[in-house]
């Protein structure tokens, strides 16, 4: 896998997925041919919408769930047979799973209690770990006595406390509402780098994955569909799933007409011709999906330049630091559009839009599920 | 509460009907109860009301007589064994059936709550054949057995309605933070269906205390129970002590259930 460089690479991975499928009925499968290599050190996001196996993927590297076939190992042993419990594994839970009959202290001295270490110990060490997430003040509370973000803090002390090898959090701050949300991304990101820790982090929230992450995994119906650090997957996206879930994309349907000089020549429906660099292999004939991001697009002042033609603005959506138009080109498809926020953009008005054809890429049309198409205007 | 401010003729004759049914169906309930309560302060050794006077005569009978002190002693080792073995076979049961992996749940429920079912008879009949082959009849052992079969049901009831609002993540967080399954069902599970566990130690207990087909079929004289003496004393010499030995397993049947209740409703 030629774009897993970065802290992915070379063998110095904490956890490895060698050929895993899983099947919970014996008949689909939840995930398949999974191949993956956590390195040591790194955050790495398992992202995709849900059933896309990547809960899974953690149970089985919790231990919680084993292989239908294929290995994982953990620091280059097999784990197959390993429970849970011998892991050394921290965990982060959807829903904070604190005990809720032990208070603070004892929820975070847990995983230190059953492995025996001496009272002393506990204490001094529960009191570091809560200090780590600002929450000293609160040891001898119960966890119900708290707001979800300092019981998602307190979750978090229990699964460093113990300081284990790798540290895994499924959809920690589902619940949290957005501001909280941006905060504790922060926080757990600042700990990472502080601590040094390992992460392998499970999201459906790709913002979350871009902001949090050294490398991401994206996957699509139990599958990897591309690995590689958040930018790599932004600009370079290899399918058309990856490039209508990173972030946004304008996504249309095409025939490639011609190929020459590193661009492809596709023409869409309703006879518009458009320039596109080829992302994967692409034969003159063949149907291709044409991606452009929103922020590609610019409006232009004269006619003829590439990749430009009129469109009819539709709606207008202010946002603050810039707007969002949606415009129908002449096929009837509408294309969103990002601008600045001083633009002026009058409804129903006729405008030129245009886009590098560096920054429109076009995919071989294999697999088309779960992919969002532009869709027509329709006069409400 | 029942009526509105502007309560209309009707109203006021429908809440008076509807109050009156509850009482006649209450009456007929539960009022049989407490019939032996006043009868067994009585003085004289009549079941006839008025009652001739104040008296603690029958209590002392029944708690200085050796007979009925024996037949209490066996009913309270016979019900605390069942208690413990159903309790236990109960929450294990019960746990085991909230696995969503455990194959035929709903079959295996329908054996276990079987006893709930069957008549009494059945079971009593089936328990001193079954035992007596055994050599388990006229013993202990064997009665304690066959109560826990009659107990257990409760248990698994009342657990089972514990764990369905208990949260399989937190088991699996007590895994991952390194317990052992015994360890994480002892300081993390445990703890949290404990209301529903000692709500079903409290059915079982009462079911046991009170049970006398079972102990008929399977105890000989050296087992007698307190409800096999009150049995036998009814057959026998009909004396009043009945009445306050029924008083006494009343009052101690309605102590536990309202505990069970306050457990079940506490959480």
């Amino acid at each position: 896998m030629n774009d897993a460089q970065g802290k992915g690479a070379g063998g110095d991975a904490l956890a490895r997925f060698v050929g895993v499928d899983k099947s919970y009925d014996g008949q689909t499968l939840a995930v398949r041919g999974l191949t993956l290599d956590v390195a040591k050190g790194e955050f790495l996001t398992l992202l995709g919408p849900s059933g896309s196996g990547k809960t899974t993927t953690l149970n089985m590297l919790a231990g919680f769930e084993r292989p239908t076939r294929g290995t994982i190992l953990l620091a280059g042993r097999p784990v197959d047979r390993l429970p849970p419990y011998q892991r050394n594994i921290g965990m982060v839970f959807q829903n904070y799973a604190l005990f809720p009959h032990m208070t603070v202290a004892d929820n975070v001295a847990f995983p230190l209690s059953v492995r025996g270490v001496a009272k002393g110990e506990i204490a001094q060490r529960v009191k570091r770990a809560l200090a780590t997430v600002q929450l000293e003040a609160f040891a001898g509370r119960r966890p119900t006595q708290l707001s979800g973000g300092q019981q998602q803090r307190i979750a978090l002390a229990r699964a460093l406390v113990f300081e284990p090898s790798l540290v895994l959090m499924d959809e920690p701050l589902g619940a949290l509402d957005k501001k909280l949300r941006e905060q504790m991304q922060i926080e757990i990101k600042l700990l990472h780098e502080r601590l040094g820790l390992t992460v392998v982090y499970v999201t459906h929230d790709q913002s979350e994955a871009l902001t949090m992450s050294d490398r991401v995994a994206i996957f699509h119906d139990g599958e990897v569909e591309q690995l590689g650090q958040p930018d790599e997957l932004y600009d370079r996206p290899r399918t058309p799933f990856v490039a209508g879930f990173i972030g946004e994309n304008n996504l249309m349907v095409g025939t490639v007409a011609s190929l020459a000089g590193g661009l492809a020549r596709v023409m869409l429906a309703g006879g518009i011709e458009v320039m596109a660099t080829p992302a994967g292999a692409l034969a003159p004939g063949a149907q291709t999906v044409i991606a452009v991001r929103p922020e590609a697009i610019h409006i232009a002042a004269s006619a003829g330049g590439e990749n430009t033609m009129p469109a009819i603005v539709r709606s207008r959506i202010y946002l603050g630091d810039h707007q969002r138009l949606l415009t129908e080109i002449s096929n009837r498809l509408v294309i969103r559009v990002k601008v600045p926020a001083a633009t002026h953009a009058a409804q129903d008005a006729p405008i030129l839009l245009s886009w590098p054809a560096a920054d429109c890429l076009a995919f071989p049309s294999a697999g088309l599920a779960d992919v969002t198409l532009n869709e027509e205007w329709t006069r409400s | 509460m029942l009526l509105s401010p502007y309560a209309t003729l009707l109203d006021r004759v429908r809440v008076f009907a509807l109050l009156a049914f509850c009482g006649v169906v209450l009456a007929f309930l539960v009022l049989p109860i407490f019939v032996p309560v006043p009868l067994s302060v009585n003085a004289e050794a009549f079941f006839t009301f008025p009652l001739a006077g104040f008296s603690w005569r029958w209590y002392d009978e029944v708690l200085n007589s050796t007979q009925w002190r024996e037949a209490i002693w066996h009913s309270l080792v016979i019900a605390i064994g069942a208690t413990l073995l159903s309790t236990t076979l109960g929450t294990l049961a019960a746990v085991g059936l909230n696995s969503p992996r455990l194959p035929a749940r709903r079959a295996i429920l329908a054996i276990l709550m079987a006893p709930l079912v069957v008549p009494v008879v059945i079971t009593a009949v089936g328990a001193y054949l079954f035992y007596a082959r055994l050599g388990l009849a006229s013993t202990f052992t064997g009665i304690i057995l066959a109560h826990a079969g009659v107990g257990s049901p409760f248990v698994v009831v009342t657990v089972s309605a514990s764990l369905t609002h208990f949260d399989d993540a937190l088991f699996r967080a007590a895994l991952i933070c390194g317990a052992r399954p015994l360890t994480a069902f002892r300081r993390v599970m445990l703890p949290l269906i404990l209301p529903g566990v000692l709500s079903g130690a409290a059915f079982a207990f009462v079911g046991s205390f009170d049970e006398l087909v079972i102990s008929m079929f399977l105890a000989s004289a050296q087992q007698r129970t307190l409800p096999m003496q009150m049995y036998v004393g009814l057959r026998e010499h009909l004396s009043p002590a009945i009445t306050a030995a029924a008083t006494l397993m009343m009052s101690l049947s309605i102590v536990l259930l309202i505990v069970a209740d306050r457990l079940r409703s506490r959480r």
